[in-house]
C-alpha cells in the first residue's frame, strides 16, 4: 500500500534534505525546529490491464454515447493530443497516447471512417521533431498517416486553417484550429499530469491561437488564479471554461478523454531522488555521491544529454472519457488522489530545488526564465487553500542559472531576457509595453512555423505564469545562480543556502519559518 | 622643453608589444616611449607658424597602439622619427590666444598649394603633400619630428591648424574638440545611406559599436547632425551605455546583445550569424576583426559600415561583405564635410559647437601631470573597465609654463 504525502518536521537528527539544482543536486541542512519538508505520496498502483482499462472508457463514456456510436463512414474525425510538454519526464514506451490513439483507431475502423487527421496540441509551444511524434503516438500511427500529411502539428499563426468562432460574455475571442472546429467529431487524447491540465484547457488552448489565448495567458488571470492547481479559484481555469461554453454553442462536438499517472517519476538508477533522505539506504548514498561528483566534472551539455534521455516508469493510474467537464471532474480526483498532501498553515520562507525540466525545455535548456517559471510559476502553485508561503515571505531556489538559451527552441527568449527584462520585471509593465511587438515579430512566427521555435510571445507567457508569486512574496533569492543572471531577472543571488537564509533574514528575521517542497515528483500542498 | 619622445627603435616597440597585454606601465616603461627635456623644435623658414603650449592634451587610441607596439607599419612611410604623440590639444599660443589644434599636417602648413580655394588641412584626394614641404612626413601633429606635439610642454603649429577658442569653453572641453571633428565626420559619413533609406520612405537605422570616447562622440555627431536617424549603440560597460544615452542614442545594449538589438529595430530575420536585413549603416568604433564582423552581419545589404576605430591588421571573412555588397569605408579624420542639407562645413567648426552644447568635458575623467605618464597610460588604456572615458594630460602647471610665466 502506497503511504499517503508526509510532512517531516526537522530535528537535530534529520539529514541533509536533497536539493535539485538544475542537472545536478546538494544536500542541505535545514534548521531544526523550524523547517519542514513535503514529501509527495508514494505512486498509486497502476491499472495492470491499460488497454482493457481505455477500451472499456471509450465504451462507457460519461454522459456521452459510447464512442463506436459516434463514429460512421462518411465523417470527418480528428483526433488531437497532448504535445511534448507532458508527461515529464517522458514516459517509457509505449506512451499512454499511443494507446489510446490506437484504440480510438481501431474503432475508428470498425466503423469504416476513413477521414481521420490526427493533430498535436500544440498551441504557440515548439512542433515536435518526428522522434518526439513517434514517440508519442507510436511508430505504427506515425507511419500509416504522417507520410499521407493526415498526422501534422497545430499551426497558431496559419490563418487558413483557424476557425473563429465568437467571444464569450467577458469579450474574449474563441478561435481554434478549423479542421478540429469542422469535424464531426473530435476526440482528445489528454495526459493530465497536474490539476490544471485537461479539461476545455485541452482544445480552447490547445487548438488556439494568439488571439485567443491573450485573453487568458495575461498577467491579470495569473493574479487571480489561486492557485492554478485549484479549478474553483483559478481564473484561467474560469476563462477556458467559458471559451468550452462558445465551442459547445457553435456545434464543436468533443469527445474527451483524460488520463492520469502515477507519481513514479525516476527510474531506477535515480530512484533515490524520490526517497526520504532518512530511508536512504547506503546504496542510495553512494548513488547520490557517485551522481554528484561526477556531474561536477560533467560539461553541462552532456549532463543536459543524460538527463533529458530519462524516461519516467510512470504508469497510468486512470483513464475516462465522454463529457470534457463530467470527465474533468473525475480525472481532477484521480490527480488529487495521487498528488494532495495535507499541510498546516504558511512559512516565511518557501525553498524549492529547481530541476532540469519543465514543460518548455523538454530536450533543451532550461533558461533563466524558464528557471523563474518553474519556481515562481509551477512550484508556488502546487497548493489549493493558500501558498505555502506567507505574503510577504521569500523564496529561495537553487539552480545555476546560466545565460543559455537554446537557439532554435527559444529565439524570442533571448530577446526577451535582453530586451524586455532589461527594462522592467513587472508583468503588467511588460505585457503593455513589449508583448504585441514580439508576438507579431515575422521573423519569431516565421520560426515557429517552419523550425522548432516556441512562438515569439511565449517567454511573456512563462513570466506571467510567476505573476501571482512575484506580487505574494518580498524577496526571490537565488542559490548558486551566475549572479548577473539573477539580477537581470530582478531575484537576489546567493552563494549558499546559509547566505540565502542571511538575506533573507532582512525581511523575515534570523529565525524565520522553513517550508521545503520536496518536488520533483510532483504534488499539491493543500494548505488549511 | 619636456616631453615625452617616441623613437625609432624597432627593438623597443618588440617589447612594449609583448609587455602591453600583461602591463602597459611596463610597456610604456621599457618600450619607444621616454621622458626627456630637450630644445623646442625650430620654427620653419615661413609664414604662419606659432609656438603654442599645450593646457591640456589627449591620450587617444592611436597614441596607445603606438605605446604598445600594436601600430600598423604603413604609417612607417607617413611618420618621421623621433617624434612626441599627442594631437588632441588645447594649448596657449604664443599670439595670446587660447586655440585648439586640427592636428592634420595639410598643405598650408607644408607650403604646398590647397586642393580647392577654402580646403581644410585633412582635405585633398592626394596624400604626397603628407610626406613633402616644408616639413619632415607626418600625417599630422603627433606624428612628426619637425612640429613635436601635444605630450610636451611646447610644439609648433601653423595658422591653418589654429582655431580659437571661444571665452566661455573650458579646456576641458576643448580638449574634446579633435575627437569631437573625428566623431562627426564618421556620423556624416554615414549619410548616403541615411538619405537612401529616407528617400525609400524609412526610418534611417544606425548602429554604433563601441562607446569610447570616440564612440561617443560619433553619437554625438549623429544627433546633431543627422538627426533623422534612429541610434541604436552597443556598449561594453555601464558609464559608456548612460553616456550613449545621455548624448542621444535611442536603444543603447551591451555590445554583445547588439545585433538582436538591431534586429528588433529593424525587422527581417537571423540567419547563421547575420541578420537577413539590418541597419542601414554601420559606425565601428572600435576597430578589431571582431568588430568589423560583427558589423558586416548586422548592416543591411548595400548598407554602409564606417571604420572609425585604427583597426590595424584584422583578419576578416569578406564574403559576406561580397555578397550583401555592404561598403566598408574609412573615416579617420576631418575637413570639409557635405551636410546633409547640401551646405559645406568645416568638421572643427561643427566640433567646437558640439563640445560646447554637448557638454563633452563630462568625458573627461582624470588629469595626469607629464611626469606621470606611465599611469596616465595604464589608466587610458583601461579606462573602459576603470570607469573612465577621456584621459589626458593637465600641462597648465608644468614647471616649464610655471617659468615662463615668472619670467
Amino acid at each position: 500500500m502506497p503511504r499517503p504525502g508526509f510532512v517531516l518536521e526537522v530535528d537535530k537528527s534529520t539529514p541533509p534534505i536533497l536539493f535539485w539544482r538544475g542537472e545536478n543536486f546538494s544536500l542541505e541542512k535545514l534548521p531544526a525546529g523550524r523547517s519542514r519538508v513535503i514529501y509527495a505520496p508514494e505512486p498509486l498502483p497502476a491499472i495492470e490491464d491499460v488497454d482493457g482499462a481505455i477500451r472499456h472508457a471509450l465504451l462507457n463514456p460519461i454522459e456521452q454515447d459510447p464512442l463506436p456510436e459516434q463514429l460512421f463512414p462518411g465523417m470527418k474525425l480528428t483526433i488531437a493530443f497532448d504535445d511534448v510538454s507532458l508527461p515529464l519526464p517522458k514516459m517509457q514506451r509505449p506512451d499512454i497516447r499511443q494507446r489510446v490513439i490506437e484504440a480510438v483507431l481501431d474503432m475508428a475502423a470498425e466503423a469504416g471512417v476513413d477521414d481521420v487527421h490526427i493533430i498535436s496540441a500544440l498551441a504557440l509551444h515548439r512542433r515536435m521533431t518526428e522522434a518526439e511524434l513517434r514517440h508519442a503516438v507510436g511508430d505504427r500511427v506515425y507511419d500509416a498517416f504522417a507520410p499521407r500529411g493526415t498526422l501534422y502539428q497545430h499551426d497558431a499563426e496559419d490563418p487558413e486553417n483557424l476557425s473563429y468562432l465568437g467571444t464569450t460574455p467577458h469579450g474574449e475571442d474563441v478561435e481554434i484550429n478549423k479542421r478540429a472546429a469542422e469535424s464531426d467529431l473530435l476526440v482528445y487524447v489528454n495526459i493530465n499530469l497536474v490539476a490544471m491540465d485537461g479539461g476545455w484547457k485541452s482544445t480552447a488552448t490547445g487548438l488556439s491561437s494568439y488571439k485567443s489565448l491573450r485573453h487568458h495567458h495575461n498577467p491579470e488571470t495569473m493574479i487571480h488564479s489561486r492557485s492554478f492547481m485549484d479549478q474553483h479559484r483559478s481564473e484561467l481555469h474560469k476563462s477556458n471554461w467559458r471559451m468550452g461554453k462558445v465551442l459547445l454553442d457553435s456545434g464543436v462536438k468533443v469527445f474527451q478523454i483524460e488520463t492520469t499517472l502515477n507519481t513514479d517519476t525516476f527510474p531506477s538508477p535515480f530512484g533515490f531522488l524520490a526517497k526520504r533522505e532518512w530511508e536512504w539506504k547506503p546504496s542510495d548514498r553512494m548513488t547520490f555521491l557517485a551522481s554528484t561528483k561526477a556531474l561536477n566534472r560533467t560539461p553541462t551539455r552532456l549532463a543536459r544529454k543524460i538527463f533529458h534521455s530519462i524516461e519516467a516508469p510512470h504508469q497510468m493510474t486512470s483513464v475516462q472519457a465522454g463529457d470534457v467537464e463530467a470527465v474533468h471532474r473525475i480525472t481532477t480526483e484521480h490527480v488529487y488522489k495521487q498528488q494532495l498532501v495535507e499541510v498546516k498553515g504558511q512559512t516565511d520562507i518557501l525553498t524549492l530545488g529547481i530541476p532540469y525540466i519543465s514543460p518548455y525545455n523538454v530536450h533543451s535548456i532550461l533558461n533563466p526564465i524558464l528557471v523563474m517559471c518553474m519556481g515562481l510559476g509551477y512550484y508556488f502553485n502546487m497548493y489549493k487553500g493558500m501558498p505555502l508561503v506567507r505574503e510577504g515571505g521569500v523564496i529561495i531556489m537553487t539552480h545555476p542559472t546560466q545565460p543559455d538559451f537554446h537557439p532554435v527552441h527559444h529565439p524570442s527568449y533571448i530577446d526577451f531576457f535582453e530586451q524586455v527584462l532589461a527594462d522592467t520585471t513587472d508583468p503588467k509593465v511588460m505585457s503593455e509595453k513589449w508583448e504585441k511587438q514580439y508576438a507579431e515579430d515575422e521573423w519569431y512566427k516565421h520560426l515557429y512555423r517552419t523550425t522548432y521555435a516556441y512562438h515569439g510571445v511565449h517567454p511573456f507567457y512563462m513570466w506571467y505564469w510567476g505573476s501571482h508569486a512575484l506580487q505574494h512574496c518580498s524577496r526571490i533569492i537565488i542559490v548558486g545562480g551566475d549572479p548577473k543572471t539573477v539580477r537581470r531577472l530582478g531575484f537576489i543571488p546567493a552563494s549558499t543556502m546559509d547566505d540565502a537564509l542571511e538575506i533573507a533574514s532582512d525581511v523575515v528575521g534570523r529565525a524565520p519559518t522553513i517550508t521545503h517542497l520536496h518536488a520533483p515528483p510532483l504534488m499539491v500542498a493543500d494548505v488549511s | 622643453m619636456k616631453a615625452l619622445k617616441i623613437s625609432r627603435k624597432t627593438a623597443k616597440f618588440a617589447v612594449a608589444r609583448l609587455m602591453s597585454p600583461v602591463s602597459t606601465i611596463g610597456a610604456a616603461k621599457f618600450g619607444p616611449l621616454s621622458l626627456v627635456n630637450e630644445s623646442a623644435p625650430t620654427m620653419p623658414n615661413a609664414e604662419g607658424w606659432h609656438r603654442i603650449q599645450p593646457r591640456l592634451t589627449g591620450i587617444c587610441g592611436s597614441d596607445l597602439s603606438l605605446v604598445e607596439g600594436h601600430a600598423s607599419t604603413y604609417f612607417d612611410d607617413w611618420v618621421s622619427f623621433p617624434f612626441v604623440p599627442g594631437h588632441e590639444v588645447v594649448a596657449d599660443c604664443d599670439d595670446g590666444r587660447r586655440v585648439v589644434l586640427e592636428p592634420v599636417l595639410g598643405h598650408a602648413c607644408r607650403g604646398l598649394p590647397l586642393p580647392f580655394e577654402g580646403a581644410a588641412p585633412g582635405d585633398g584626394d592626394d596624400y604626397a603633400h603628407l610626406v613633402g614641404g616644408h616639413l619632415e612626413p607626418g600625417i599630422q601633429t603627433g606624428f612628426c619630428t619637425s612640429t613635436g606635439g601635444g605630450w610636451a610642454t611646447e610644439l609648433i603649429a601653423h595658422d591653418s591648424q589654429l582655431h580659437e577658442v571661444p571665452d566661455n569653453m573650458s579646456d576641458e572641453q576643448a580638449v574634446l574638440v579633435e575627437p569631437a571633428a573625428g566623431g562627426i565626420h564618421a556620423a556624416l559619413a554615414t549619410w548616403p545611406a541615411v538619405q537612401a533609406a529616407i528617400q525609400r520612405g524609412e526610418t534611417p537605422i544606425v548602429a554604433v559599436l563601441g562607446a569610447g570616447s570616440m564612440g561617443l562622440c560619433a553619437i554625438a555627431g549623429l544627433r546633431r547632425y543627422v538627426p533623422q536617424v534612429r541610434i541604436i549603440v552597443g556598449a561594453r560597460y555601464p558609464h559608456q551605455q548612460a553616456f550613449a544615452r545621455s548624448l542621444g542614442a535611442d536603444v543603447v545594449v551591451p555590445a554583445a546583445e547588439l545585433a538582436r538589438a538591431v534586429r528588433r529595430e529593424s525587422g527581417g530575420h537571423i540567419v547563421g550569424d547575420y541578420l537577413s536585413g539590418g541597419c542601414h549603416a554601420t559606425i565601428d568604433a572600435v576597430g578589431s576583426s571582431d568588430s568589423i564582423m560583427d558589423c558586416l552581419k548586422f548592416t543591411r545589404p548595400r548598407g554602409r559600415v564606417v571604420l572609425l576605430g585604427m583597426p590595424a591588421v584584422v583578419s576578416l571573412d569578406l564574403t559576406g561583405l561580397w555578397h550583401r555588397e555592404t561598403a566598408l569605408i574609412g573615416a579617420y579624420t576631418y575637413g570639409t564635410e557635405s551636410m546633409p542639407d547640401g551646405t559645406k562645413r568645416h568638421t572643427f567648426d561643427l566640433a567646437i559647437e558640439t563640445a560646447a552644447d554637448c557638454q563633452l568635458n563630462r568625458l573627461v575623467s582624470a588629469t595626469y601631470r607629464l611626469d606621470d605618464y606611465q599611469n596616465a597610460l595604464a589608466h587610458a588604456a583601461g579606462a573602459g573597465r576603470r570607469g573612465a572615458v577621456k584621459i589626458v594630460f593637465d600641462l597648465r602647471a608644468s614647471d616649464a609654463r610655471n617659468k615662463k610665466e615668472t619670467n
